[in-house]
């Protein structure tokens, strides 16, 4: 159980620099440490103690198995997480060559 | 009959694969295969309604059926609520290229913006089709991705800002669902549809099940603009190039956010009343802040993107009434007349909404000015945008006989019958709120006073006023999806697939 309480408290860790800090690839850094302790609790919904890689050969019927599901999953979402995290980075360079600051405070053409 | 269905999300991939290769070389390739591919599609959706036979389609991707009644491959479920959401889609994205051809001549990466957009289409066809929520949650951020895109399209100083808060806020949205997934899969052991509403009926009350609806209703809140999480859409939508606010605004936040919402909480979880109130209320939240905040906007895009906030309460509180009358055991006929005008709200408002984007876009193209407090008298430079934009108004206002009359009437008669009268009164005034603003803009922009030199602006070009005078059209002919005789053909099975919530399971599992 503790290391689904960790897994959260990383998540809460995340949530917390995306919600405080003002410099935008701090809030990039953030979104990114969210995104990293939610696949590792997909990985961790799937591990069973002592399981072994579900590869089913000749002798090997009764094994126990990990759940191969999440990991495809986390697989999945790993090359999801890559591409937003490319997008945020590349629109962050684009507004540091725009604004010269990567402040968001000074970062507030829009308003109302 | 069911190997046409993958062709929705195969066709737009695959244009938006060839359009950087083949757009290299041939001139207009982009653009006629896009248009091409969004007219194929919508021809289908239409097709569809003639030849369909209401039941629902199931397509196994790879060929994999269920083995004793557990799926065990991706399902693409093809049923009456589907239909609408598709036909929405590719119309829209059908006219939005019709009008682009005009508009995005001022951009230089023109193969990009339709690669994009043909991404964008085919990752909500993909999440209005798909019957896994994994697979779903893949759809969606396709989609969401080619729009943080399409937002920051122009990079400007606005453009990426407004891109930049989508984004986080967007990604905060994907993250709260990916959570949610996660906690489904853990706690059930499966992610197929169907077979999560079978398992989830011996939940019920299950405090587990209550946070994952809670986390969802979060993260679906977030992509739809609902008020509390409302923040990025006002910027994302006014700074995004005008036919990808009408995409953004008419089908991205509906595909996305409002559809999954409502094809989950009805068909995926049992209804209870707590849930069924707390979208209720966030509904109602949603109508009356968006409607008060798009009051003091003086910035036409900008406008348009706080009404929208607005119309998607209405299309939440008219499918929340159903859902509280559903849980409270009452009258089917009224449950079924309040969904009704939810889901025909949301068809209304995806034309009306794309509709009034394309006149600011068309504003904005001639006259290179936004705020409503510089221009006025457009009425006699641009007669057919001043037409267009005030069929949409009107529309959008709820005066008869367009469209947005007879859904607001039907989910404000549907709440006095389920005696919320304080609901029924509230939309009514917003309705009243809604039809000051617009009146406000219609005056400061085409009728009034020039306060800029007219005599030398050009019309809006041919394809774009081609793009807006279909959209005003449909704006009256959609009102005959009241008459009974249509409304059976397009509406009804739609909300028979939400109001029976046991009969999408059996469909797909079999038995």
């Amino acid at each position: 159980m503790i290391v689904y309480v960790l897994c959260f408290i990383l998540f809460l860790t995340g949530l917390y620099g995306v919600l405080t800090k003002r410099n935008i690839i701090k809030i990039v850094i953030g979104l990114s440490i969210m995104e990293f302790s939610l696949f590792l609790f997909l990985s961790l919904i799937g591990y069973i103690n002592q399981g072994i890689a579900p590869i089913v050969v000749d002798g090997m019927e009764k094994a126990r198995y990990v759940d191969p599901l999440p990991q495809a999953m986390v697989l999945t979402a790993i090359v999801i997480g890559l591409a937003t995290n490319a997008m945020l980075l590349a629109i962050a360079i684009r507004i540091y060559r725009k604004y010269g600051t990567f402040d968001v405070r000074k970062i507030n053409s829009l308003k109302g | 009959m069911d190997s046409f269905i993958p062709l929705y999300i195969i066709l737009p991939l695959a244009a938006a694969f060839l359009i950087p290769i083949i757009g290299r070389f041939v001139k207009v390739f982009q653009k006629s295969i896009s248009f091409i591919v969004f007219l194929i599609l919508t021809c289908m959706c239409v097709a569809g309604f003639f030849t369909w036979d209401r039941e629902t389609i199931v397509y196994a991707v790879g060929g994999w059926m269920p083995v004793d009644n557990i799926p065990i491959a991706i399902y693409l479920v093809f049923d009456g609520f589907s239909i609408i959401l598709l036909s929405v889609i590719n119309l829209i994205a059908l006219l939005t290229t019709i009008y682009s051809i005009a508009y995005i001549e001022k951009y230089t990466a023109e193969n990009n913006f339709y690669a994009l957009l043909c991404i964008m289409v085919a990752g909500m066809n993909g999440v209005v089709l798909t019957g896994d929520l994994f697979n779903m949650y893949v759809f969606l951020e396709i989609a969401a991705i080619s729009s943080y895109a399409l937002v920051a399209f122009g990079v400007e100083k606005e453009e990426l800002e407004a891109s930049f808060k989508y984004q986080v806020l967007g990604g905060l949205a994907s993250l709260l669902l990916l959570l949610g997934i996660g906690l489904i899969y853990w706690s059930t052991g499966t992610l197929n549809i169907a077979d999560l509403s079978v398992l989830l009926e011996s939940y019920t009350g299950n405090k587990i099940i209550i946070f994952i609806q809670l986390i969802l209703i979060a993260g679906f809140g977030m992509k739809a603009a609902m008020v509390p999480f409302h923040a990025w859409l006002p910027d994302a939508h006014s700074s995004a190039p005008s036919p990808i606010s009408s995409m953004l605004s008419g089908v991205l936040i509906k595909a996305i956010g409002i559809y999954i919402l409502i094809r989950l909480f009805f068909n995926m979880f049992a209804i209870s009343h707590e849930i069924a109130l707390t979208i209720t209320i966030l509904g109602v939240i949603s109508m009356v802040t968006g409607g008060f905040l798009a009051i003091g906007q003086w910035d036409y895009k900008r406008l348009l993107a706080y009404s929208s906030i607005s119309q998607v309460g209405y299309i939440i509180l008219g499918v929340g009434i159903g859902m509280l009358v559903m849980a409270n055991n009452g009258k089917q006929e009224i449950a079924a007349l309040a969904i009704f005008g939810g889901l025909f709200h949301l068809i209304n408002h995806a034309v009306i909404k794309g509709l009034l984007f394309m006149t600011a876009g068309a504003v904005e193209h001639v006259t290179g000015i936004r705020n409503l407090n510089m221009l006025g008298g457009l009425n006699k430079a641009m007669p057919v945008t001043s037409a267009t934009s005030f069929t949409g108004s009107m529309a959008i206002s709820g005066i008869p006989p367009f469209n947005g009359f007879f859904s607001k009437l039907i989910i404000i008669i549907a709440a006095a019958m389920a005696q919320y009268y304080l609901l029924a009164i509230i939309a009514a005034l917003i309705s009243i709120i809604t039809l000051a603003y617009f009146l406000k803009l219609q005056k400061n922009l085409f009728f009034g006073e020039p306060k800029i030199n007219l005599d030398n602006l050009k019309k809006a070009p041919l394809a774009m006023q081609f793009s807006m005078v279909v959209l005003a059209v449909l704006c009256i002919v959609l009102s005959l999806l009241i008459i009974p005789g249509v409304r059976e053909v397009i509406i009804t099975p739609a909300v028979n697939v939400l109001m029976d919530t046991s009969n999408y399971a059996r469909a797909i599992l079999g038995g």
